[in-house]
């Protein structure tokens, strides 16, 4: 039953990135991200790890992939037009995305094996929502990584927010 | 099995549901598996119901607000007056324009649908009725409300009409604007009960409902949430003076109707979960005994909300785009923001009662976090007039001005 449902989201995940890459169209292009998206989430429930799925749902689909569609139907030209997918560069693409896929085939094989085996599977807390809540704060797990990204992300939003600003010197 | 309970009404049925099953032969995986698929057909059987409900009482009530008698017949008293409206629409042909995206244009409004009736199944209905007790369910919550902007671009794109295109990119604009301050505040019930688990925020209210505890966090997601359904005030995105009908004017049929569904069901959704995470959801008089009366109390205050938020809508009028996102951005996220703070400061100031405690042991957490509400509360009125004040003497002063700067002109 695991398996099937798994072989549900793996085939909608991969077959929104082949959509996103093959479409024709900008803006169905961004949907079809959507639907990868959506693959991730579920694969992340499978996987038990409920807060992840929310937060993948949350963030990418009702954020980051309505900001890119939103971008993208903004730029009129393209979203109109019926684009070529190609250029002349697609072979060395795909020899980069071949050689990439390959190296994560032999690290998770070989270097780190990261095999489903009883000693790998790491025993769920009670509340894993109040395990991650824990750990961002403790200081000798990641509180310093959470500062980081939450300074970084506060950077970036000033910086936003600074370029967007109306310019009232002239 | 236990003896049949009218007390534990919903409990019984399914114990009996369960027991008839088992009769039958099925092993325990198929009936695990049965009992998933008919709650989940309940559940999402039940908004589409109370929606047949509200949509009559809310033409009645609108009705009576404008001074007239609202449809009147179609059975008594024209309380029937729905079920001719579903066949009107369900038999009306359904066209496709030509030039629209087709996929995205049919994809559009099943996930208006869908986006509001996933709620459905994590709000507590009755102390032991609820579709799945998720411990992330506040945050599920929020994460499939965000579905509904998605239908909202697909659909206004996707119609290859400017004017559903212009609805789309307000959409956009209002529903993730709002989002903001409904997270922010939906996070003082979870902070206030320890829990994102929906029916643990509900079992926490034993101890005062959150309504009287936060009153500023409730008024914030009230609002936020009238935004994100999209209704009058803040009904942009159809707005029909302006944009002829929004994202939904090249839908008819079926699908159009499918846009109004959505619509009619996202408005008592928000209600119900504001009733659950404020209002003490299912909590009231006897219900420890009776279980069952949980479902009863929950719909009462579901729909008392509700009643409010159809006065709101019939009252006030349209904001124009610019009112909207300022009243987002510069006020409802600043205060909800400073909100968060000082409840979480304020909830960590007096410990967290055990769940047995006597009313003299919980005065003083109700005292001080009602109290800072109330400073809260307070110090945004005073804010709010020194700005508009300040707003109103530089609009006279400019009024004064503008004879003379054209007389120069002249």
């Amino acid at each position: 039953m695991t398996y099937v449902v798994f072989g549900l989201f793996g085939i909608l995940t991969l077959g929104g990135g082949i959509l996103v890459v093959t479409s024709r169209n900008l803006v169905r292009a961004a949907a079809s991200l959507v639907l990868s998206f959506f693959g991730i989430a579920g694969l992340y429930v499978l996987l038990e790890a409920g807060f992840m799925a929310a937060a993948q749902i949350l963030i990418y689909i009702g954020a980051i992939a309505i900001l890119i569609i939103f971008a993208v139907m903004l730029t009129q030209r393209v979203a109109a037009g019926n684009r070529v997918a190609m250029n002349s560069q697609w072979p060395w693409a795909l020899l980069v995305s071949a050689l990439t896929f390959a190296l994560l085939v032999y690290i998770i094989n070989i270097v780190w094996p990261l095999g489903i085996r009883a000693e790998n599977v790491p025993v769920l807390a009670a509340d894993p929502t109040r395990g991650l809540g824990m750990a961002l704060v403790d200081w000798g797990q990641y509180v310093l990584p959470f500062e980081v990204a939450s300074i970084l992300l506060l950077g970036a939003m000033v910086g936003s927010i600074f370029i967007a600003r109306e310019q009232h010197d002239d | 099995m236990d003896s049949f309970e009218i007390a534990n009404l919903f409990y019984s049925i399914g114990q009996v549901w369960t027991e008839w099953l088992t009769n039958l032969g099925l092993s325990p995986e198929w009936l695990s598996f049965t009992n998933k698929a008919m709650g989940a057909v309940l559940l999402t059987a039940l908004p589409v119901m109370i929606v047949c409900v509200t949509i009559m009482g809310e033409r009645k009530i609108i009705g009576r607000f404008q001074d007239r008698l609202g449809p009147n017949r179609v059975g008594p008293c024209g309380v029937l007056q729905t079920i001719p409206d579903i066949f009107k629409l369900l038999t009306k042909e359904i066209i496709t324009p030509t030039k629209v995206d087709k996929v995205m244009y049919n994809l559009a409004p099943m996930l208006s649908v869908v986006s509001v009736i996933l709620i459905w199944a994590v709000i507590p209905l009755a102390s032991n009725v609820v579709g799945v007790d998720l411990e992330i369910g506040a945050l599920y919550f929020v994460a499939v409300s965000s579905f509904g902007t998605l239908a909202v671009l697909m659909a206004g794109w996707s119609s290859n009409n400017k004017y559903a295109l212009i609805s789309a990119f307000r959409g956009v604009a209002q529903l993730v604007s709002y989002e903001v301050p409904l997270v922010l505040t939906l996070l003082i019930p979870v902070l206030l009960a320890g829990t994102m688990r929906l029916n643990g925020i509900v079992e926490a209210q034993a101890q005062g409902w959150y309504v009287l505890l936060a009153p500023i966090s409730m008024l914030i997601f009230f609002i936020s949430s009238t935004a994100e359904v999209g209704r009058s005030p803040f009904d942009l995105l159809e707005a029909d003076s302006e944009i002829v009908a929004g994202f939904n004017i090249e839908y008819s049929g079926m699908r159009f109707a499918m846009f109004f569904l959505g619509e009619f069901i996202h408005a008592f959704t928000f209600c119900g979960v504001i009733a659950t995470l404020f209002f003490g959801g299912w909590r009231g008089p006897f219900v420890d005994q009776a279980p069952a009366l949980g479902f009863l109390y929950f719909l009462i205050k579901m729909f008392a909300i509700y009643f409010v938020h159809i006065w709101i809508r019939i009252t006030m009028p349209r904001l124009r785009i610019d009112h909207m996102l300022n009243l987002s951005w510069k006020f409802l996220i600043p205060l909800s923001l400073v909100n968060l703070v000082v409840m979480s400061l304020a909830a960590k100031l007096v410990q967290t009662p055990a769940m047995d405690a006597t009313l003299w042991q919980l005065l003083p957490r109700w005292g001080i976090l009602l109290g800072t509400n109330m400073v809260m509360i307070a110090g945004t009125f005073m804010i709010l007039g020194t700005v508009s004040r300040r707003e109103r003497h530089k609009q006279e002063a400019a009024r004064v001005l503008e004879p003379v700067a054209s007389g120069i002109q002249g």
